[in-house]
């Protein structure tokens, strides 16, 4: 076991090194000059010239690499071009309201949509089969921000139950968090229900069909058992797994969702980041992202060990 | 599940679809999903015919006007009619989720075959599609929009390339199993060359995933242009599109909720028919899965 989680995190090394590669090619080879944004309209060719060598952008492009890759490796992640702050303290600044939501998100997706998918096959063929996948559907159909001024429109301006926008730190305000977090929540958990829900009934429906659940149904164990003890465990790994692909989704969705309730954080960092050209901070955001992304996936394989005693690593 | 008999006219088919719950996930969904499609589709195409303004013609001193006769759907917040700005928005949309659903499927079966055929170019494939799904789709995509400017091909380009890495999986797969079949061993003991082998005998394998992943790679591409219009990084709003119109919309959103919901139904109404027809598509070519319904 021990030494397949070392191989697993070795074989991320490369992955990471590649998007690096990527990130780091994409921007350096896009046109736009970071330096003439910095130097402003009124700059002379020296002027920029001057601040491209400061920033080493006159260096050869292996050379930056590497000493971007070398920073990186002692923990730096570089400095804001705009704001001229560490990144990693943007980062400290804006993270808070980000992951307070997602993991919000996480929590009313799986609570409602392993349920759902799991009556979905249960009932299969019925309404409330067809209403589950009619949701499914629409909620694969829907873009992320319609739905958040649908829920801004009816919550806040029409029922006004709830503010319209902004962030509350649980900390100062557990009632006031959960009064403004709710909203972009929900939001942001409809794509990821609708994902859940999808795969959990598939999955459902192959394990239903199962002899050992004709067996646990003919010994007389109570329905709510046969459903949740015996199918949903064995019907648990292509669940994890569309959860931990849905992850990626749920990034994508951060970005739009604090853009639509005015939320300060890390999505919202990132895309002012690209808009302004703020090449450290893209870097190190889009790195970033993506070592999360395949870390929540290693940690998602490896539980499986836990859900199913018959994988073994 | 017993197969949908099929009468004679289609209007007497779509009926018995309707009548019968049973048959409603093969039977009347992708007929409506198609129909919908498919008015919508001409709606966009044909809308020169039947709009009463120029989706680019602002009027200073008709900003933000409600509903009325003259603008069924009022104006925006330039005074152009969003009547007419929603089906013209319909066309680009249409055809960057089209665009690009053509050219990553084009893209990715040609990185597939390659990687499904040749064992050494697949490690080095594999890795970097690898790398590219670690990278959030929406955050690629916006960075290469950005960065490369905003124009219809560049927004086409940057939806494509997030897409590709799922498309070259696909088709490796399928070529990784077609590949040990005894027709590809008859055509190269027969002494057919690569490419013909590979064009000949396994392409065709790829040709129904790919069509299901095709309608799958449309709809979200319409998604994804709508959500880069929202974050600012879209086409310029004189090429109007369901997304840049409710991109534009979203500061006026609580004085007329319409500039974002018009457009979204339609969108959303596209998307969910589009997905709805991939669907059945896949139920229909992958018998697999059909079983699995069952």
């Amino acid at each position: 076991m021990l030494g397949y989680i070392i191989r697993r995190i070795l074989a991320i090394l490369p992955v990471l090194l590649i998007v690096a590669v990527i990130v780091f090619l994409m921007l350096r080879l896009s046109p736009g000059d970071p330096a003439a944004i910095l130097a402003g309209d009124a700059a002379t060719p020296a002027q920029i010239d001057r601040i491209r060598t400061e920033l080493g952008l006159n260096d050869p492009l292996h050379v930056q690499f590497i000493t971007w890759m070398g920073q990186l490796l002692q923990g730096d992640l570089g400095t804001s071009l705009i704001s001229r702050t560490d990144v990693w303290t943007m980062i400290e600044r804006r993270i808070d309201p980000t992951i307070n939501i997602a993991l919000l998100t996480i929590f009313i997706s799986v609570m409602l949509a392993v349920p759902m998918g799991v009556i979905a096959a249960w009932k299969h063929r019925t309404w409330a089969d067809y209403l589950v996948m009619t949701f499914s559907v629409l909620g694969f159909s829907i873009p992320v921000f319609v739905i958040g001024y649908i829920f801004i429109s009816i919550f806040s301006l029409q029922l006004r139950w709830l503010p319209v926008q902004g962030y509350t730190a649980p900390s100062e305000d557990l009632l006031g968090f959960f009064q403004r977090a709710i909203l972009p929540a929900l939001t942001l958990a409809t794509i990821y229900i609708a994902l859940i829900a999808r795969m959990t009934r598939a999955s459902m429906l192959e394990v239903l069909n199962e002899d050992y659940i004709r067996t646990a149904r003919a010994k007389g164990v109570s329905e709510r058992d046969v459903l949740f003890r015996h199918a949903l465990r064995n019907a648990a790994v292509p669940i994890m797994t569309i959860i931990g692909i849905g992850f990626a989704l749920l990034i994508g969705g951060v970005v739009v969702t604090e853009s639509v309730f005015n939320i300060p954080g890390i999505g919202r960092l990132t895309v002012d980041a690209i808009l302004a050209r703020d090449y450290p901070v893209i870097q190190a955001m889009i790195l970033l992202t993506a070592g999360i992304y395949v870390l929540v996936n290693l940690l998602i394989d490896l539980s499986y060990s836990l859900i199913d005693p018959r994988i073994r690593y | 599940m017993e197969k949908a008999v099929q009468p004679a006219s289609s209007s007497q088919w779509l009926l018995g679809a309707l009548s019968l719950p049973r048959r409603w996930r093969l039977g009347a969904a992708p007929i409506i999903a198609g129909l919908l499609l498919l008015a919508i589709v001409l709606a966009t195409l044909l809308a020169p015919l039947f709009v009463t303004h120029d989706p680019l013609a602002m009027e200073a001193t008709k900003r933000l006007q409600p509903p009325s006769s003259e603008y069924l759907l009022g104006t925006d917040p330039y005074g152009r009619d969003m009547f007419s700005r929603v089906f013209y928005g319909g066309r680009v949309s249409l055809l960057i989720g089209v665009g690009a659903a053509l050219v990553s499927i084009a893209l990715g079966l040609i990185i597939g075959l390659i990687a499904g055929f040749f064992r050494t170019a697949d490690a080095i494939i594999m890795r970097i599609m690898d790398s590219l799904m670690a990278i959030p789709a929406i955050l690629l995509a916006i960075a290469l929009v950005a960065l490369s400017g905003a124009s219809i091909g560049s927004v086409i380009i940057a939806i494509t390339i997030p897409e590709i890495p799922r498309v070259v999986r696909l088709v490796r797969s399928v070529v990784l199993s077609a590949r040990e079949e005894p027709y590809v061993e008859a055509a190269t003991a027969l002494g057919s060359s690569m490419p013909k082998i590979l064009i000949q005998h396994l392409m065709p394998n790829t040709m129904a995933p790919l069509i299901v992943q095709g309608t799958y790679i449309c709809a979200s591409a319409i998604l994804i242009e709508a959500i880069l219009s929202f974050l600012g990084a879209g086409v310029s709003t004189e090429i109007p599109t369901w997304g840049n119109i409710m991109a534009e919309g979203r500061s006026y959103f609580q004085l007329n909720p319409g500039l974002i919901f018009w457009p979204g139904l339609m969108l959303s109404l596209c998307i969910l028919s589009i997905n709805l027809i991939g669907d059945t598509a896949r139920d229909l070519l992958d018998p697999r899965l059909k079983k699995r319904e069952a």
